[in-house]
């Protein structure tokens, strides 16, 4: 096979901040092939956000790109000057939000948000651009869009909202989405429509999904890969059903001891003891070791990330069997 | 909406029914016009005719209820000094102080918000804190102060503009106007400039605070990752985003401006109502006071009113919810 659509290498995000160098994505590596989906999951502040704002080259400041590349489509975005990203962004790779309320502008009409999307990068008609807009809207689900298209965000619900945001974000039908936890916000039935749908969309039209959260259920269900972070590293990666069966890493395991539908009923859910360290000091070595009952020496030392086929990981104390 | 619109007029002749009780007896309690006005020479007869013809000779009270029973014809007396209608003599002072203080405050705001915005965008630039050192220096400076150095600059130095008067006008419904004559506007700018400068620095701060929270919010980081070019993001976002304490301040300077700008008016001798209200103040001309108090607390409810208006407009929660 050519090349894959995205491939990012050795990524490493900082924020140089007044109390240090925040180190909030350190040598990130995956890729991407078109029409895949890919989940992103990690708990918070494992920098799986600044991962996806990294990708658009949105990252705020004081933070930037320290190293690494990302190879889109034949194309460096490392380093690719505004103007060209400018370009892409929307266009060719878009992104979804977590709280629909605070991404679209109170003050504006869903159908004036939607136009200045289109025309950010088609320069087409006011009309065109509307008629654009409804179609979108009734591509993800929004009964009545022509009359919907004046409203304003707050007289929609929140699941309604974020199918505007997703109508925004598929408006160019762009080559990938990134959805940063676009589901977090709303309840748990909505979720599972957007979840469905979201996936049929990203089929019908070819586009890759990133999609990223802190919830391994939600993302299990939809990601044919799995991409495990923790403290701003990836530290396990493999398909969907492996990952969940034959955790290799011991913090996936740890997430997957968690989650609720894994626990007898009527007993605690386990949790991983301690909490993430701090990015500004990161120990050396493994990230995860002060919390891991399998850690020994040598994890204060470089873990080198081992590839085997489809999977990864970055442990000296895998856990699971290799096949 | 009518409901609203009803409570705030009743609302607001509560307020100047309040008003004009305090003014009547303050004045009353300060002194006798009579003393100021008939030369202490005059015969006994002569005085008290015209203490008998203004209704000087009645209880207060009565003095107060014939005032209100006219004031509901539109009647609002006779000035003691002037000898004419007092509604005609604020009425033939208003356009001087209304083409002031328009000029003044849209000035304020045409040049204060794009600074200030810009400020916002890039608060870091060397140009964005030069701004906000002079927006401090107009807050701080003194408005008498500022007006002195302006004529001794402009007017006596460097000869270029004149220090007082309305120069040439000319009539526009019936009314005299400086702003449609070049000699008008050059009389026009300095005084303007001279009110303009403390509005300017609180039109800068608010655009600037305001653009500076606007940015860092979700809802620019979607335009972005839609993306819109950062002159969209600021023209059609943040703009409106940021549009309503803009307003706010706007029409509170706009009414201050046209009821209290005594002291401009004074340095460069404008002919307008802070100066009448100055000098009855010193004649004690009660009916004068009086008037233009309740005129006042009329303006500032009428504005008050209209930027409720506004606001709806502006923000589309604002006008379905509430009210
Ligand atoms: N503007 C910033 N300045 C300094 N540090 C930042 C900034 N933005 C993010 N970080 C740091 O980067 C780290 C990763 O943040 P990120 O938002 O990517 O986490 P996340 O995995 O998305 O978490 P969540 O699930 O809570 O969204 C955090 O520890 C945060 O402190
Ligand atoms: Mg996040």
């Amino acid at each position: 096979m050519s090349e894959p659509l995205l491939q990012v290498a050795g990524l490493s995000t900082q924020f140089h901040t007044q109390a240090g160098v925040v180190k909030a994505v350190s040598d990130v590596s995956f890729s991407l092939e078109r029409g895949q989906i890919l989940g992103l999951v990690g708990e918070s502040g494992s920098g799986k956000s600044v991962t996806g704002f990294s990708l658009l080259g949105l990252v705020d400041p004081p933070g930037r790109i320290a190293e690494g590349s990302i190879r889109f489509d034949g194309q460096e975005l490392v380093g690719m000057p505004q103007p060209d990203l400018r370009a892409l962004r929307g266009k060719r790779i878009a992104m979804v939000f977590q709280d629909p309320m605070m991404t679209l502008n109170p003050v504006l009409s869903v159908g004036t948000q939607m136009t200045l999307a289109v025309r950010a990068h088609d320069k087409v008609s006011k009309q065109m651009a509307r008629d654009r807009a409804v179609e979108a809207l009734t591509r993800v689900g929004i009964p009545d869009a022509g009359h919907r298209l004046d409203a304003y965000p707050h007289q929609f619900s929140g699941g309604m909202r974020q199918r505007v945001a997703i109508a925004i974000a598929m408006i160019h039908s762009p080559d990938i989405i990134i959805a940063d936890e676009p589901t977090t916000a709303l309840d748990v039935s909505i979720q599972a429509q957007i979840l469905h749908e979201m996936r049929e969309l990203a089929k019908d039209s070819g586009t890759a999904l990133i999609w990223i959260s802190h919830d391994l259920a939600t993302v299990s269900s939809l990601a044919e890969r799995l991409l495990v972070m923790y403290a701003g590293t990836i530290v396990e990666e493999g398909p969907t059903a492996r990952v969940l069966r034959n955790p290799r890493h011991p913090y996936t395991r740890g997430l997957l001891d968690s989650l609720p539908a894994t626990a007898p009923p009527g007993q605690n859910l386990q949790q991983i003891p301690g909490s993430m360290p701090s990015l500004l000091a990161l120990p050396p070595g493994c990230a995860f070791a002060p919390r891991c009952s399998f850690a020994s020496e040598v994890c204060n030392g470089d873990v080198p990330y081992l590839v085997t086929g489809p999977s990864a990981f970055r442990c000296h104390h895998p856990i699971g069997e290799a096949k | 909406m009518l409901g609203y619109f009803i409570q705030r007029c009743l609302q607001a002749i509560l307020v100047m029914l309040v008003m004009s009780v305090i003014v009547f007896v303050g004045v009353y309690a300060i002194g006798n016009p009579m003393e100021v006005l008939i030369p202490p020479d005059a015969p006994q007869d002569v005085r008290n005719f015209i203490i008998a013809r203004f209704g000087l000779d009645r209880p207060l009270w009565e003095q107060y209820l014939t005032f209100l029973g006219n004031v509901f014809v539109g009647d609002f007396g006779y000035s003691f000094v002037y000898n004419m209608p007092v509604l005609d003599l604020i009425l033939s002072r208003l356009p001087s102080t209304l083409e002031l203080a328009l000029t003044a405050v849209l000035g304020a705001a045409l040049i204060g918000v794009p600074l200030g915005v810009y400020a916002g965008y890039r608060p870091n630039a060397v140009s964005s804190h030069t701004i906000m050192s002079l927006s401090i220096l107009g807050f701080s400076v003194p408005t008498f102060w500022v007006g002195l150095i302006l004529i001794l600059t402009f007017a006596v130095s460097l000869g270029w503009l004149p220090a007082g008067g309305r120069g040439e006008t000319v009539t526009l419904w019936g009314v005299e106007w400086s702003f449609l004559t070049a000699n008008g506007w050059s009389h026009l700018f300095l005084p303007a400039i001279n009110l303009a400068l403390f509005k300017m620095a609180m039109m800068i701060r608010l655009a600037r605070a305001g653009t500076q929270e606007a940015m860092l919010t979700d809802t620019v980081k979607f335009a972005r990752a839609a993306g819109l070019s950062e002159a969209t993001i600021v023209l059609r976002h943040v703009l409106k985003l940021i549009s309503i304490p803009i307003i706010t301040v706007f029409g509170l300077e706009l009414g201050s401006t046209l009821a209290f700008a005594v002291v401009t008016e004074t340095i460069f001798s404008w002919p307008g109502l802070g100066k009448l209200i100055i000098d009855s103040i010193t004649n004690l001309d009660r009916p004068v006071m009086v008037a233009y108090l309740i005129l006042v607390a009329l303006l500032f409810m009428t504005i008050n009113l209209v930027i409720d208006l506004i606001y709806a407009a502006l923000d589309p929660r604002l006008s379905r919810g509430g009210a």
